[in-house]
């Protein structure tokens, strides 16, 4: 039987591009953290998912769960785990110093400077309109990557249940990230483990 | 309110952060708590307004807010050599402050990470390693739009801040639904700010 030309291929293999050597991981995340005023997450998306493709929306929410799970800033975390898949751990290397070197000379500038702009209103007012586009880029992130869920082999429904809880549990009841990480997460853990168990082979839908 | 830098303290400062990098779950904001009972209330190396300020403009500047770290091993460095009138050795100091502590933040979690993805991209077949992943995409998806969530409600006075919430919903709106360069958004922000409109 003739394989389908939309097969199901293995999602580390799905991505229709990949970084071009160790300069362009440096000099791509170098850009990543230049542009992410108030967490780099959203840029990341939009650029690594949307613009340079080096990975599927399915992919990216994969490793996301990955790196926001292991200890160390995540979207430092993430870029680790780009580089180190395609150049090993030198590529793991130039991406993690193209994600802090060129901000850390910015920050420390910035805090030279500091002393002379920390009173004005106008600064204080630009800081405060900037975290509010922060916010808002956060939330559009998280809600462009709903869509990746259609893909998940617990079912969109146990999916959304899953999103819900854990919204409420963290935002509205203010529970420690820990605790639902460990519960809500474990408990999602074994239920796809059941769910993966079923399918001859693991195939998802 | 100064570090004596002798080798033993730098030791010290480099181990506590150290210690704290496998604990950052979630990113190192969340263990910022235990930095300033350590670096302000116990050792009384930064001043309050030190620490305040080390995460406020780390949150400003582009690029990981785990930069605030760098920050702070700055200012403790810098309080070590007599402050920044002191001349050259106060800021070379603070250079060390920024070595040992971003350093120790970094080095144990980034191991750990590198490992553990290699083996998890290496076994990406393994049916434990693929329900992490289908299990974790709803709650790490969940998790992004309670940050933003959270992010808006620390303004929470409706008839002072809704101009705020107003333009968090417009910037969220505008990110899902077109491709503007996330830079205007934030330039934007900046300028409704700077002029008080928000």
């Amino acid at each position: 039987m003739p394989a389908p030309a939309n097969t199901l291929t293995p999602a580390t293999d799905a991505a229709p591009n990949h970084p071009r050597s160790k300069t362009d991981l440096f000099m791509s995340f170098t850009w990543l953290a230049l542009q992410g005023f108030g967490g780099v997450l959203a840029v990341v998306q939009r650029e690594l998912v949307e613009k340079k493709r080096w990975m599927t929306r399915e992919q990216f929410v994969e490793d996301w769960a990955v790196a926001q799970i292991m200890p160390g800033p995540n979207v430092v975390n993430l870029s680790m785990m780009i580089g180190g898949r395609y150049f090993g751990l030198p590529g793991a290397l130039a991406a993690l110093a193209g994600m802090l070197a060129a901000p850390l000379v910015i920050v420390l500038l910035l805090a030279a400077l500091y002393g002379s702009v920390a009173d004005s209103a106008t600064a204080q007012g630009a800081l405060r309109g900037m975290g509010a586009v922060a916010a808002g880029l956060i939330t559009a992130t998280g809600i462009k990557l709903i869509a990746a869920l259609g893909k998940n082999a617990m079912g969109i429904g146990v999916c959304i249940a899953l999103a819900v809880l854990t919204f409420v549990a963290i935002a509205l009841l203010r529970w420690p990230l820990a605790w639902v990480l460990l519960g809500l997460g474990g408990a999602a853990c074994l239920w796809a483990y059941r769910v993966l168990g079923q399918r001859p082979n693991g195939e998802t839908p | 309110m100064s570090m004596a830098p002798t080798l033993a303290n730098w030791t010290d400062l480099f181990l506590h952060f150290a210690s704290l990098s496998l604990l950052a779950v979630g990113g190192a904001i969340t263990t910022a708590p235990d930095m300033h009972r350590y670096l302000v209330g116990e050792q009384g190396w930064l001043s309050e307004a030190q620490f305040t300020s080390s995460i406020a403009l780390s949150q400003a500047a582009p690029g990981p807010n785990v930069l605030f770290v760098a920050l702070l091993g700055w200012n403790v460095g810098l309080n070590a050599g007599g402050g920044p009138s002191a001349g050259w050795l106060a800021w070379a100091l603070a250079l060390l402050g920024v070595l040992v502590t971003l350093v120790a933040i970094m080095l144990p979690s980034s191991v750990l990470t590198y490992t553990a993805t290699q083996w998890g991209h290496r076994n990406r077949e393994l049916r434990a390693v693929r329900a992490f992943k289908a299990g974790m995409a709803p709650i790490v998806i969940a998790l992004l739009i309670a940050t933003g969530w959270l992010l808006s409600a620390a303004h929470n006075q409706p008839a002072r801040d809704w101009p705020l919430w107003l333009l968090t919903a417009a910037a969220a709106l505008l990110v899902w639904r077109t491709k503007i360069h996330l830079l205007w958004l934030i330039g934007a922000g900046a300028v409704l700010g700077a002029l008080g409109l928000v």
